[in-house]
């Protein structure tokens, strides 16, 4: 399969929000339309919306950001969302499109990447895995707001 | 977080064997390699077997050989072959369930073995997670990456 990694571009916004929908059974326009203002432009520096193409068609996305003291932490990226059509999972593009992210992160000097999941996503968990990733000295925690 | 010994003796035994597909290791090579008696490798590997992720090969150079997907396989699958690791949420194991039998007799112990039983349900509930994230080719990987090391 040949795909290019390329910045996001307003025209694959649609077929982000289907990969998305398909992942989490819930389509979220709105949220997906914010995301691309505030990362796809390309003009903020450290913010990285990267998508997947193969012949014409969206196989996948990734979305990060370089983040100062984010949680008392140094300077590092953050991998927020990853998403890879079904169909063509297992092919390499998933770690095609967090390669990608990576370099960027490199380029800006980064040398330490972050993602945050929920405990019971197995799939995206093994991914980030695979790649190498370990748990981070972190916890996250939550409360109820009564 | 400690695991039983056969348990530890069958992640050894089923990440030796993944790491030679196709190969057959001889029971007593992996059971002299990792200090298991032979007695016990048996046992562990007859159960591998049943799961469909080793098969015995018999005769002269006979062993075992690793027959699963290794990019499928996780921790947490060869885990649950031979223990329960974590208590369903909300069930809080043992503790939990002795505690809400004794309902209503003292409800101040009740109490805190109800919230010592979340802390625990909360370990287990990581430590599942981690092992259910792990699959046996992401292992491979950590090992050859602590030979380098």
């Amino acid at each position: 399969m040949n795909v290019q990694v390329r910045t996001v571009q307003p025209g694959d916004l649609a077929q982000v929000v289907a990969i998305d929908a398909e992942a989490t059974r819930l389509a979220k326009p709105e949220y997906w339309e914010d995301i691309l203002r505030r990362y796809g432009s390309g003009r903020r520096r450290g913010r990285f919306f990267l998508v997947a193409e193969s012949g014409g068609r969206i196989e996948g996305y990734i979305v990060g950001e370089v983040r100062d003291w984010e949680f008392g932490s140094p300077r590092c990226g953050w991998v927020f969302a990853i998403g890879v059509r079904p169909a063509v999972r297992q092919s390499g593009i998933g770690s095609r499109l967090l390669a990608a992210i990576v370099e960027g992160f490199r380029s800006l000097g980064v040398t330490k990447v972050r993602t945050l999941l929920a405990r019971d996503n197995h799939l995206v968990l093994s991914f980030f895995r695979s790649q190498g990733m370990m748990a981070a000295p972190f916890i996250p925690l939550e409360m109820d707001i009564e | 977080m400690r695991l039983q010994k056969n348990t530890l003796f069958a992640l050894c035994s089923v990440l030796e064997a993944a790491s030679r597909p196709g190969e057959v290791l001889p029971a007593g090579a992996i059971a002299r390699t990792y200090g298991i008696s032979p007695h016990h490798l048996a046992k562990v590997l007859r159960t591998l077997a049943r799961a469909g992720l080793v098969e015995s090969a018999r005769g002269v150079g006979g062993g075992y050989r690793f027959v699963g997907n290794a990019r499928r396989v996780t921790l947490m699958d060869v885990i649950e072959l031979f223990e329960r690791v974590g208590a369903a949420p909300g069930a809080g194991g043992r503790r939990g369930r002795r505690a809400a039998r004794g309902a209503g007799e003292n409800s101040g112990s009740v109490a805190v073995e109800r919230a010592l039983a979340a802390v625990l349900a909360e370990i287990d509930e990581i430590a599942v997670a981690t092992f259910r994230s792990i699959s046996l080719a992401t292992m491979l990987k950590l090992v050859a990456r602590a030979r380098r090391a």
